[in-house]
């Protein structure tokens, strides 16, 4: 489904990320995990072209390293991003109707499904997102990224500053989600990601240190050491 | 003053103030969406006029004229975003801001060098220079015409932000840019429709000045530009409804302070200025300014 070969990302002279290769089956969920400032986040901004790269990105065998940001989404891969960023100037409702910008035929469609997905934001659907709470936002901008169709879905930490009952759940509809799509989920709360992926990539420092089925990892020592509190 | 001197004086205010918002909008969106203060801007509205009297000049009934010399103003709108701003996206904002000057002087004697410095008679048709008496008032057509397509204007672009994809694109864009590229949006050719949408407000506003002012030349941008951003400043920058008041406080105060206090007619242009010191002093988001991280239209 997606396939990354030898990605670098280099913020001057800065490594971020240096040359690491990932596959993403279709229908998993793949877990990305590692500590803060392991190039998480710039792997996913790399495959979306938000940041500059060097290496291959192939997206159903086609290769898609050099499209503009706009075209790899309309191919069909979402970036739920860091900190949710949805459109605080904009209604809930808005922020799918940008979602859906490229699918105004299944806009409808999909926005009913959405509240359907996300009961919570169904009463709220003309409110500000800005003044949603942490959890809401953070199902607002899964829901978003999910107007598009796309076939990938990536979410980056979308536990981060979530209470645990609403991490529960969000993590309830990502492994919902499966079904229908392909997920990469980027995750500092490696113990939960584990638990929903099929696979994971441990990140260390740019590089990948270690990588295998989510079970496997789960029971390996080095990362229940250093990711999963012992 | 008696009731239809101030009801005359008020006219004329409304429509000073018509032409700075029809300016200050266009400052105030591309702020919005780029954090540029485009000091080109002033000039666009010159390009408005300047191409509007080529058409008149080579003969074009005068409506076809106005639209040739928007649709020729837009195109240098959007050339000015894509040869000069574009490149610039990920520079400081500060290289941005002295190629908006670069810019602005580039149009200023470019317009120089082809049409020379001597100000130029606009003619205006006859139907839009009449005076019409209406009782103790003594009025232009232009005057009453300019607020009220001014107003209609407004109306639209508030419906294009409000009530369609691309201005809501555009709301979005004024608060993230990265975000809206991960929608699947090419946030550069929703940045190009609001230079296009900026210099069609400009050479309307030009036009406009045109008639009012009968002649017109490659500098009549820099004064006029200058207090429609300052008209921005006062509404609040990044919003279009603050540019609008701001334009029509300058207009009216204008107006009415050389109607009451024709000692100071010599002064007129240094209150927009006035005004621009004291919001910055005392209120540097303006009007309708709530928060400075923030752009609301």
């Amino acid at each position: 489904m997606l396939e990354i070969k030898n990605l670098e990302v280099y913020y001057g002279v800065i490594a971020a990320v240096r040359g690491i290769d990932m596959q993403i089956d279709p229908h998993t969920i793949v877990t990305l995990i590692g500590s803060n400032g392991a190039g998480k986040t710039s792997t996913l901004n790399a495959i979306v072209n938000i940041v500059k790269k060097r290496g291959t990105v192939l997206f159903e065998g086609r290769e898609i390293s050099k499209h503009p940001t706009h075209r790899i989404i309309q191919e069909g891969i979402s970036l739920v991003p860091e900190g949710r960023r949805v459109f605080i100037n904009l209604t809930v409702d808005e922020n799918l109707r940008m979602g859906a910008f490229n699918n105004d035929a299944n806009f409808e469609r999909l926005r009913n499904e959405m509240y359907e997905l996300f009961p919570r934001l169904s009463g709220k659907k003309q409110q500000l997102a800005g003044t949603l709470s942490g959890g809401e936002q953070q199902m607002l901008a899964i829901a978003r990224a999910l107007m598009s169709e796309p076939k990938v879905l990536m979410l980056d930490e979308p536990s981060l500053g979530l209470a645990p009952k609403i991490v529960g759940e969000v993590f309830e509809i990502i492994t919902e989600l499966k079904k229908r799509i392909t997920i990469l989920l980027v995750e500092q709360n490696a113990f939960a990601a584990l638990k929903i992926a099929d696979k994971g990539y441990v990140l260390e420092n740019g590089s990948i240190a270690l990588e295998g089925p989510a079970s496997e990892l789960l029971g390996n020592d080095e990362v229940r050491k250093k990711y999963l509190g012992g | 003053m008696d009731f239809s001197t101030f009801l005359q004086q008020l006219i004329n205010g409304a429509s000073l103030g018509s032409m700075y918002a029809l300016i200050a909008i266009g400052y105030t969106m591309v702020y919005g969406v780029l954090r540029l203060i485009n000091f080109a801007h002033g000039d666009i509205m010159m390009v408005g006029a300047f191409l509007t009297l080529m058409g008149v000049t080579a003969g074009l009934p005068f409506p076809l004229a106005v639209l040739l010399g928007i649709i020729g103003t837009v195109i240098v709108g959007i050339l000015t975003d894509k040869i000069a701003y574009k490149p610039l996206r990920e520079a400081p904002k500060i290289s941005l801001l002295i190629t908006a000057i670069g810019i602005s002087f580039f149009l200023e004697n470019l317009f120089n060098v082809i049409f020379g410095g001597i100000p130029k008679a606009f003619p205006a048709p006859d139907y839009l220079t009449k005076v019409l008496h209406l009782g103790e008032i003594y009025l232009p057509v232009t005057v009453i015409i300019i607020p009220v397509v001014t107003v209609l204007i407004l109306g639209g672009v508030l419906w294009v932000l409000y009530r369609t994809k691309y201005g809501m694109a555009i709301r979005a864009l004024a608060f993230d840019i990265p975000t809206v590229k991960l929608m699947g949006v090419d946030a550069d050719r929703i940045i190009t429709i609001v230079f296009a949408l900026g210099s069609a407000l400009a050479a309307i506003g030009g036009v406009f000045y045109a008639i009012s002012y009968p002649s017109i030349d490659p500098l009549m941008g820099v004064i006029v530009g200058l207090k429609a951003f300052a008209a921005a400043v006062l509404g609040g920058i990044g919003s279009v409804t603050g540019a609008v008041i701001g334009g029509f406080i300058l207009g009216f105060t204008e107006i009415f302070v050389v109607a009451l206090f024709p000692e100071l007619g010599g002064y007129k242009d240094a209150f927009a200025f006035f005004f621009l010191i004291l919001v910055l002093l005392f209120r540097p988001t303006g009007i309708m300014g709530e928060d400075l991280e923030r752009s609301r239209f």
